[in-house]
């Protein structure tokens, strides 16, 4: 919070030091703007970078490493008996020392050395801020200094500001990248640690889930499958059903909204459309559970079908629903992109809208139209509340839309929730589907775009 | 022989009328782009369209083929008689109209098909052939009449946008001729193309007319002094003067149209 405070704080003296540049500069040009090499508010900018940039930088280095140094001078001044801990419980007694010093657990009125060592925390905590502070303004009001200096108006500020500016979204598509990065080594390493319980093969190709580990040598009934067949085979019913659904009406939707709709109502059943795909997933998962998977339970008793109140079926058609507007939107795009001169041509030969739509249109957007849809199904293969909420839990291995089958997605999920060791190869098991299905969505996508983007090559 | 042709078509326009437009107005909307045009269109001839930028050259030859009806807001007022029949009477079928007048656009605009199939795309459309073979031939000559054939007679199945940009506005020739229309409609066929293409769609354009009626929009002067008999000069919306295309070159009578071929405006 502090910290925040200090950030603000810092934002307010770099506005002020953006005011001083621009007077300054404008005053060395005696008032007239145009013996400035650069428009008046980039020496403002100029003088703004140099006093924020290094000290928000500071800031965030400091807050990064405070923590572990402050950690690490109280650890040095602990007496000899718990210096000497082994590592674990040292680490321990740190989160302990830490928390009573946030206030987050009670000082013990017994123990005189943990009293020292809290006090000593939060002492040294408090000089490490002044000392910030203190540091941090210094900076800044160097960098106004050296900054206003440096202002005449021979002073090529616009090509500096410029150059920063490209170096700030350089620094922050950087910080994107390195995430993504960090988060699929992550998932690799933790995905090797399964894979040393469990066998590849095993994983990959074994046709029973039931992800179970003994927590005693004899327990019984216990000793754990992690064949994902089923759960592919279960993500992969469920993502067909709502192809099935989605491509369809999604692409009738985008031909009618580009080819006929008057301009009037695609400006109102565009957005409409498009609010589908706005809605929580959450919410498509209770309108599945509790309204589409009674509707057909009932249906099918009707028609003497015995379909369960959690099958593939009502996941599916409401994943589907879900998927529409990326079906539609994007085919409407691509189809809206197909040059007029090409329907023209088609009308100037006699074929009527619906022939043209055929025979010209629709090939030609074809290609985009494709990478469309697998960019919804590798979203559809990623949803996973409606599936939760809608197809249960039950790793069946079956082709039939009315049963209970589970997805990848929602066995991530089951075996997150709850306490969990974060050893054992239950828990493990999460990150090796996890990087299954980054991998095929990935392809997805990757596929997805080349398509489309070799399409877009050819019309633009 | 010759000679006496020359002298027919020298002082009297129109010999037969293929197409008759009277007082023809029409609208974009509220904005009305053409006024009051009178214009007889001479079959087997070639009538050239000039006339400033925005004048209504393409909107006068879009409405020969009701090319308009697919604008939003577009409306058209008067007669436009085809062999006699008014082409925008309610009973008359578009689809016909359009088997019947061809267009050929500014820019070559195949479909993203196979050359054959570019050529095959009317032809099926109207339900012209029952058999492969008689397909064939239509595409066949078809290419031959648009002088594409030896060019492209052995890669009929690669696709027609492959092309170069000549070729591939002779594929649209081709492409219309394919129906056997009656009237061809050209809307500036050269404007993208360089010299030698042109020169080469040029003189297609004067083999044609043996046996299509062709109206052409240009913005070149020279290539309707080259490739028509009959030249209307269109200006703000008017057809300002129509004639034999070596009167309105040699002999303006109105001074816009001068002024237009003198280069003093345009
Ligand atoms: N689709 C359209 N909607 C509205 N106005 C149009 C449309 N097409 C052409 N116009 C207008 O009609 C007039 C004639 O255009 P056009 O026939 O294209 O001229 P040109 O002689 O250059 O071919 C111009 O003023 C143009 O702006
Ligand atoms: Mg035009």
């Amino acid at each position: 919070m502090s910290t925040f405070v200090l950030t603000a704080a810092l934002l307010m003296i770099a506005y002020f030091a953006f005011r001083h540049g621009r007077s300054r500069a404008l005053a060395q040009a005696g008032g007239k703007s145009h013996a400035l090499h650069s428009l008046p508010y980039y020496y403002g900018y100029y003088v703004a970078l140099w006093c924020g940039v290094p000290a928000l930088l500071l800031v965030v280095a400091w807050t990064a490493l405070q923590g572990d140094i402050v950690r690490a001078l109280v650890v040095s001044d602990l007496p000899e008996n718990l210096r000497t801990l082994p590592a674990q419980e040292l680490t321990l007694l740190l989160n302990n020392i830490v928390n009573i010093a946030e206030g987050a657990a009670l000082m013990p009125a017994d123990n005189t050395d943990i009293q020292a060592a809290v006090a000593h925390y939060q002492n040294l905590q408090d000089i490490a801020f002044g000392a910030l502070i203190v540091l941090a303004v210094t900076v800044a009001v160097a960098g106004i200094l050296f900054a206003r200096g440096r202002i005449s108006p021979a002073l090529r500020a616009r090509n500096s500001v410029e150059q920063a500016a490209k170096w700030i979204l350089i620094a922050s598509s950087t910080v994107a990248i390195f995430t993504t990065v960090g988060i699929v080594f992550s998932l690799l390493f933790e995905a090797m640690r399964f894979f040393r319980a469990v066998p590849v093969t095993d994983f990959l190709f074994g046709l029973e889930w039931s992800p179970q580990t003994a927590i005693r040598e004899d327990q019984v009934g216990a000793s754990g499958a992690f064949g994902a067949v089923p759960l592919f085979a279960g993500t992969m019913l469920i993502s067909f059903i709502a192809m099935v659904v989605a491509a369809p009406l999604g692409l009738m939707a985008a031909i009618y909204l580009a080819e006929y709709a008057k301009p009037k109502l695609r400006s109102i059943a565009k957005p409409a459309l498009e609010i589908l795909a706005g809605i929580p997933t959450v919410v498509y998962g209770f309108f599945a559970a509790l309204t589409v998977a009674p509707m057909l339970r009932n249906s099918g008793d009707l028609f003497g079908l015995s379909i369960s109140s959690e099958s593939a079926l009502a996941a599916g058609v409401v994943m589907g629903i879900m998927i529409i507007p990326f079906v539609s939107s994007i085919s409407d795009d691509v189809i809206t992109a197909v040059p007029q001169s090409l329907r023209e041509g088609s009308y100037g030969m006699g074929a009527t809208q619906s022939e043209t739509i055929k025979n010209v249109i629709f090939p030609a957007a074809l290609p985009g139209i494709v990478g469309g849809l697998l960019l919804a199904v590798s979203r559809a293969i990623g949803e996973t509340m409606i599936v939760v909420m809608a197809a249960g839990l039950s790793a069946n291995l079956t082709a039939n839309p009315f049963q209970a089958v589970t997805t990848v997605t929602v066995q991530i999920v089951t075996l997150l929730v709850g306490d969990q060791e974060f050893d054992s190869p239950k828990t493990l098991a999460a990150f090796a589907l996890g990087l299954v299905l980054f991998v095929i969505t990935l392809i997805l996508n990757v596929v997805a775009l080349t398509v489309v983007n070799r399409y877009r090559e050819k019309y633009d | 022989m010759a000679a006496v042709e020359q002298t027919i078509v020298e002082t009297q326009p129109a010999p037969v009328p293929k197409i008759t437009a009277r007082s023809v107005d029409m609208y974009y909307g509220e904005k009305q782009a053409l006024f009051d045009v009178d214009l007889d269109v001479a079959e087997r001839h070639v009538t050239a369209l000039i006339g400033p930028s925005g004048c209504g050259k393409s909107t006068f030859l879009r409405c020969i083929n009701r090319m308009n009806d697919v604008i939003d807001g577009a409306r058209v007022e008067g007669t436009i008689m085809l062999d006699g029949e008014n082409i925008y009477d309610k009973a008359l079928d578009v689809v016909q109209l359009r088997a019947r007048v061809g267009m050929v656009f500014q820019k070559p605009n195949p479909f993203p098909k196979s050359i054959y199939d570019n050529i095959a795309y009317g032809p099926r459309i109207h339900g012209l052939t029952d058999t492969k073979d008689e397909l064939d031939h239509i595409v066949a000559t078809s290419l031959e009449k648009a002088g594409l054939w030896n060019e492209v007679r052995d890669r009929l199945q690669e696709p027609g946008t492959g092309l170069s940009g000549g070729q591939q506005q002779r594929l649209c020739i081709a492409r219309a001729i394919a129906v056997s229309p009656e009237v061809i409609l050209m809307d500036e066929p050269c404007s993208a193309l360089d010299p030698i293409a042109t020169a080469k769609i040029e003189e297609l354009i004067d083999e044609l007319k043996e046996n299509y009626t062709i109206v052409i929009v240009t913005h070149s002067m020279q290539q309707a002094a080259r490739v028509s008999q009959f030249t209307a000069f269109f200006h703000l919306g008017k057809l300002v003067e129509y004639g034999a295309t070596e009167n309105i070159f040699t002999n303006p009578t109105d001074e816009r149209t001068q002024g237009y071929i003198t280069g003093r405006f345009g």
